[in-house]
């Protein structure tokens, strides 16, 4: 059974409708990356996923159980909480907190996990993204590359089932983007389940195993890596490759 | 009475009430007020039902009066029902929750001001809202309100000066009863400016070193 069922995902604002009927399925240990145009709902696909917007209708199926993602009560939309991970394109650190603090927050705070084995977890994480140096820095002392790898960090040590990064390098100077990539390649080959919303075409191609197509609010077409890269079907996705490769 | 003599004489009589009186009196009252601001500004950050009401109600009231109409409502207010009252009590009361109702709005402003990434980073670590509102957004909201609260100390020590007219022998008042023994007004009241600004400079020097130590989250070189 896939990890992750959406069917039917509907979401509009004001400016008008941003997704329009979303079918997408994540089998555990995928690494998925959303590719698409800039305001073709990538993001706002992933922000209802984790709850973070309210769909205007439809339903997910998480790991054998369903969520309504209009309609979802407090405790279910925590407990999902816990079982996922969330990067965002801002890195989003708490700034009040040190690097150790911020990926161990989740566990005290969120999990109540005491201070010992939480400390034990947050270095293990930092060190897996290469940031175990920095523990005792705030994070505006920080680079955005080094952010985001604590950002990455954070979310790993909650051991989540799936990872959602949303443009995780989009915010990043080129010469930074390298560093967190190369964290994520190493997740994708680790096993760890990822969506990623990315403009990044070479991680697209080489990293995810699965393409999920977007364009105005539409999965336009989906497939295993070498098939949207090497054979698109569609003539839009044709054309977006081109422009983008 | 040489004025020389009369000011060195009547500084202890000044500062001993300002030592006894005004600075408990402003500290006790300034930690209540900081604890009915966060509380208020909770809240309405959270935009709790009914209480987000009552709390709109209460700051409208409290800034839209003068601050020695409330001491006095206070004071002679509760013995018209035959509760006798005690004014420095009163006093503690009042300033409490009038400079609430000015901290409660800086809070919730700095509160507001907390970028919303910083909300659903917490949640998307599985942390809860009250959770994400004492480790994360509460501590970076005290951080910037910092200056404007230390402000606010600042004026209430001057504010307690009001307190007089309601029996409490806080420093001004000392001053007030030596003055109308000596006659001498104008260098007792500038002795007793000296002493207000001497308790104001401490203040302002504490705030100084508090900022720095609250600083060391956001100095050095920002990230790109």
């Amino acid at each position: 059974m896939a990890l992750l069922e959406v069917r039917n995902l509907v979401k509009s604002f004001d400016r008008g409708t941003v997704l329009d009927g979303i079918d997408l399925t994540v089998e555990k240990g995928d690494v998925t990356a959303v590719l698409g145009p800039s305001g073709s709902g990538k993001t706002t696909m992933l922000r209802c996923l984790n709850y973070l917007e309210r769909a205007d209708a439809g339903t997910m199926v998480f790991d054998g159980v369903s969520y309504d993602l209009r309609d979802a009560g407090k405790g279910e939309i925590s407990a999902l909480r816990k079982q996922t991970g969330f990067v965002f394109q801002s890195y989003n650190l708490f700034s009040n907190k040190t690097v150790l603090d911020n990926v161990t927050l989740g566990l005290t705070s969120g999990r109540s996990m005491d201070r010992k084995e939480a400390r034990d977890i947050g270095i293990t994480e930092l060190e897996r993204v290469g940031m175990q140096d920095y523990a005792d820095r705030y994070p505006v002392q920080l680079s955005g590359g080094q952010q985001q790898r604590v950002a990455i960090a954070r979310a790993l040590a909650t051991d989540p089932k799936i990872i959602y990064f949303d443009e995780p390098t989009s915010a990043l100077d080129p010469e930074l983007t390298s560093e967190v990539l190369d964290v994520m390649i190493q997740l994708a080959g680790s096993g760890i389940t990822m969506v990623v919303v990315t403009h990044e075409m070479t991680f697209a191609q080489n990293v995810s195993s699965r393409i999920v197509f977007m364009e105005g609010g539409n999965i336009i077409e989906q497939g295993s890596s070498s098939e949207i890269f090497d054979s698109p079907k569609e003539e839009r996705t044709r054309e977006f490759l081109k422009l983008n490769g | 009475m040489n004025t020389w003599q009369l000011l060195v004489d009547s500084f202890p009589k000044i500062i001993l009430p300002g030592l006894v009186m005004t600075v408990p009196l402003t500290l006790i009252s300034f930690s209540l007020a900081i604890v009915i601001a966060v509380i208020v500004a909770l809240i309405q950050y959270a935009k709790v039902p009914v209480l987000t009401q009552i709390a709109r109600i209460y700051i409208w009231i409290i800034r839209g009066t003068p601050l020695l109409v409330q001491l006095m409502v206070g004071y002679y207010g509760p013995s018209a029902f035959g509760i006798k009252t005690n004014g420095f009590a009163v006093a503690i009361v009042v300033f409490a929750i009038n400079e609430g109702a000015y901290c409660a709005e800086t809070i919730r402003g700095c509160m507001e001001s907390v970028p919303k990434g910083q909300l659903e980073a917490g949640y998307c670590v599985g942390m809860s809202y009250w959770g994400i509102m004492w480790h994360v957004i509460l501590p970076q909201s005290f951080r910037a309100a910092f200056p404007a609260l230390g402000n606010s100390l600042i004026s209430m020590v001057k504010d307690t000066s009001l307190a007089s007219n309601i029996t409490v022998t806080e420093m001004f008042l000392a001053t007030r009863q030596i003055a109308g023994r000596t006659y001498q007004f104008l260098p007792l009241y500038l002795e007793v400016a000296f002493i207000y600004l001497m308790f104001s400079t401490v203040l302002e020097a504490l705030q100084r070193r508090g900022e720095v130590g609250l600083g060391r989250y956001d100095n050095g070189t920002s990230g790109s």
